[in-house]
């Protein structure tokens, strides 16, 4: 049994998180969170020089041609320095879905730009089933697409759009006449979203294979995706927390020698763990296209979402009054956390999803 | 990443796989027993009989040292031969604590005349061997023990209570912790003994679990004599022993939670109905399942990575440590929600509802004590927030007195 990365894997995880925590610093953060950039031009740049962007692309289309196993690991670094880049959109999502649904052209058109870095891509493509939306808006005929979507990752800085449209992907360039974009304030601003618009927006069909299901496996993919980088932020509170009790006395001791404090330590500790354990085994599944992927994707989303929002509630908390304030990190974590568990679908969502597919499977 | 074997791996499972096939019957249900019928005597009988040829084959000490009767072999390798048992019908138990806590102790600490006397016929199952280490005023706090051992020329006579022994009604030896020293600190007065369960002074009594079982006792020591050749380690330094035995149950702890519970649920709550439709339509118990599944297939993953380290010939990592703090929880609120199932039927027992509610009522009110057992939940944290995170230990105002004067 050998349920572990390699050494050449690890080697690689901890060169992404020198270069990342180098760069990825909590003031590069905060220009983004600010508002004084849409995301961080720098950490983007230094992951596509360290081949990070395309390391799940292939070689003869502009990519490292590694695989899935790595991509996890880049994410669990972005996830641990709160890295304010559209890994989501433009490489969980956009070139996943271009790789198995584009044509030979789509994909020689547009992976190679999205793997250095120099094209960003927004998408949408599960059903958005959670929505404030009476009824879905977009429409995709005869080469045109109409309609608004809400809450796009990304949509101001992306430039192109990938999305899932009565069960056809389609792929739409922003730049194109009768694209209306408009802001929409995040309640993590570091990762911010969009509203567009499209009045008979020329657009592609991304039209290899069955839509619905590479858009399905897709998502199930980011889903783990985002399960790593939700085990590296939980992490690094975890640890940010620790070093706080050991520097902050109170009643003559340590706040860490108290055992209720000890207690939610440990407790942090073992749902980070479980769902470390559950990230890896959808990152085996996403890695070797197993049948156990549908389970093993939303057991890892469901653990890491709530080990992420635990330890991201309970890591302010433990910092005390000083943990709600704006200098420090915990308020951003804390935004993270709920940013990376609620924007594929919530917690609710994925158990029904982990439920369906468990039950399936016993049938 | 995989979850393959290596080749020798692979070429042991094989192996082990025929001698499984040829000497016990394959498990068909989670329902199947070893031994199911016979009474305790009987059930003891055939437990021996399988052990004598498991070890007669070789495998009763996989990873034991060749020159202490064992077959040589790597930590990985008892971990197959582990999960290619699990799937044949074998004792369930009997030779837990023998195997699992006192004999590893035996071997590590022994005298090479103990080890010769005592490690092969454990291995056989002619002997089996109980733990004598919790006592009363001594459980999560074990070295606040008080069982008396007092020097009486080369014997040693020994007055106390032990309580919690796992098979000591039916052990003919045991690993006994007592107080040798009362005049230094609490964990540094302590001797470690092996003791004959037949020696006159030893009063044996069953406990009647909350679970309406009997798995474990209280034994009553009143002035039980054992030679000085039967001390486990150095006088003193019983404390260290005993750390080296809690070391071993905790991993053989931590193997113990694996298992099909989520499965279990979904079958039952396809037969249950909630509103008139079935129980797995309710979006509130396809959550408890879904939570279910993340708890204990979470542990058996926790597990795999620590066997892929012992794979690899390295030590399992500090994630180990949430195993049963987690696995304990997961039996708790899963046995509770198939109970739940079946509203106000399933409060009647398995007995007359049905088998398939047999393992989870016997989960539902098995769970308090896996809770306490092995290290109380608070005891796994304090243990993960000191060992792993690095936080100050518990104060401990007790520590460094002479142990007399902490005993009122």
């Amino acid at each position: 049994m050998n349920f572990d990365f390699s050494e050449d894997q690890r080697r690689l995880q901890e060169e992404v998180r020198r270069v990342l925590t180098d760069v990825s610093t909590s003031a590069e953060v905060r220009t983004v969170l600010d508002g004084a950039a849409a995301y961080s031009a720098k950490t983007w740049r230094n992951l596509a020089d360290l081949g990070a962007l395309g390391i799940a692309i292939p070689e003869n289309l502009g990519g490292t041609g590694l695989g899935h196993l790595e991509l996890c690991l880049v994410a669990e670094e972005a996830g641990r320095t709160l890295a304010a880049v559209p890994l989501l959109s433009s490489i969980y999502l956009a070139a996943e879905v271009i790789k198995l649904a584009g044509s030979e052209a789509q994909k020689s058109d547009w992976l190679p730009r999205i793997a250095n870095g120099d094209v960003i891509a927004t998408a949408v493509i599960d059903p958005r089933t959670q929505t404030l939306a009476k009824d879905q808006s977009l429409t995709f005929a005869n080469g045109a697409l109409t309609g608004m979507i809400d809450a796009l990752p990304d949509g101001m800085v992306a430039n192109i759009a990938v999305l899932l449209v009565d069960d056809r992907l389609v792929l739409v360039d922003l730049a194109a006449p009768g694209v209306t974009r408009t802001p929409r304030a995040s309640l993590d601003p570091s990762r911010p979203l969009a509203k567009l618009t499209f009045a008979g927006v020329a657009a592609e069909e991304l039209a290899m294979g069955n839509a619905t299901s590479i858009a399905r496996r897709v998502t199930l993919g980011a889903a783990v995706l985002l399960a790593f980088e939700q085990v590296g932020g939980a992490e690094r509170t975890l640890y940010a927390a620790r070093d706080y009790v050991l520097e902050r006395r109170a009643f003559g001791r340590v706040i860490g020698s108290f055992q209720s404090v000890k207690h939610k330590l440990a407790d942090m500790f073992a749902a980070i763990e479980v769902a470390r354990a559950h990230a890896w085994f959808g990152a085996w599944a996403m890695a070797t296209d197993a049948t156990e992927l549908p389970r093993a994707a939303a057991a890892a989303r469901v653990a890491a979402t709530d080990a992420y929002t635990l330890a991201a509630e309970e890591g302010l908390h433990l910092h005390g009054g000083i943990g709600y304030t704006w200098e420090m990190d915990c308020h951003m974590h804390l935004r993270r956390a709920r940013w990376l568990g609620q924007i594929i679908g919530t917690h609710h969502l994925w158990r029904e999803t982990l439920a369906a597919a468990l039950i399936g499977e016993a049938a | 990443m995989d979850f393959n074997d290596t080749p020798q791996e692979a070429d042991f499972r094989a192996e082990v796989r025929r001698w499984l096939e040829a000497n016990a019957t394959e498990r068909r249900s989670r329902e199947d027993k070893f031994g199911a019928g016979l009474n305790e005597a009987e059930y003891l009988a055939a437990a021996r009989a399988w052990q004598a040829r498991k070890a007669a084959a070789g495998y009763a000490a996989i990873a034991a040292p060749k020159a202490m009767g064992g077959l040589g072999g790597t930590p990985a390798m008892q971990v197959v031969y582990g999960q290619e048992e699990a799937k044949f019908l074998v004792p369930d138990r009997v030779f837990e604590i023998s195997l699992g806590t006192a004999i590893p102790t035996v071997a590590m600490w022994g005298t090479p005349e103990q080890k010769e006397k005592y490690l092969a016929p454990a291995f056989r199952g002619d002997h089996i061997w109980c733990a004598l280490l919790s006592e009363p005023s001594a459980g999560s706090d074990l070295g606040n023990l008080r069982t008396r051992a007092t020097r009486d020329g080369d014997e040693w006579v020994i007055s106390g209570q032990k309580v919690w022994t796992s098979g000591a009604h039916f052990a003919q030896f045991g690993i006994l912790l007592a107080r040798s020293d009362w005049d230094s600190p609490k964990s540094k007065g302590l001797t470690m003994f092996i003791v004959d369960m037949k020696t006159p002074g030893i009063d044996v009594r069953p406990i009647h679990q909350a679970s309406d079982e009997y798995h474990f006792n209280e034994v009553f020591l009143n002035d039980v004599r054992i030679p000085d050749s039967q001390r486990l380690g150095p006088e003193g330094q019983g404390w260290k022993v005993m750390l080296s035995t809690l070391m071993q149950e905790r991993f053989a702890l931590g193997n113990n939670f694996s298992g099909d519970l989520y499965a279990q649920l979904i079958g039952l709550a396809q037969a249950s109905q909630w509103n008139g439709a079935p129980a797995v339509e309710n979006a509130t118990v396809r959550a408890g399942i879904a939570d279910a599944y993340i708890r204990q297939f979470g542990v058996e993953l926790i597990v795999r990575r620590g066997m892929s380290a012992i794979s690899k010939g390295e030590n399992p990592g500090p994630e180990m440590a949430a195993v049963k703090l987690v696995g304990a929880r997961a039996f708790q609120t899963g046995g509770a929600l198939a109970i739940e199932l079946g509203g106000a039927e399933g409060l009647i027992a398995a007995q007359d509802l049905g088998a398939e509610w047999r393992l989870p009522q016997l989960l539902w009110i098995s769970a308090p004590g896996a809770r306490i057992a092995g290290g109380t939940d608070e005891i796994q944290k304090n243990t993960i927030a000191e060992q792993v995170l690095g936080l100050p230990a518990e104060a401990r105002t007790d520590r460094d007195m002479p142990f007399r004067e902490l005993v009122h």
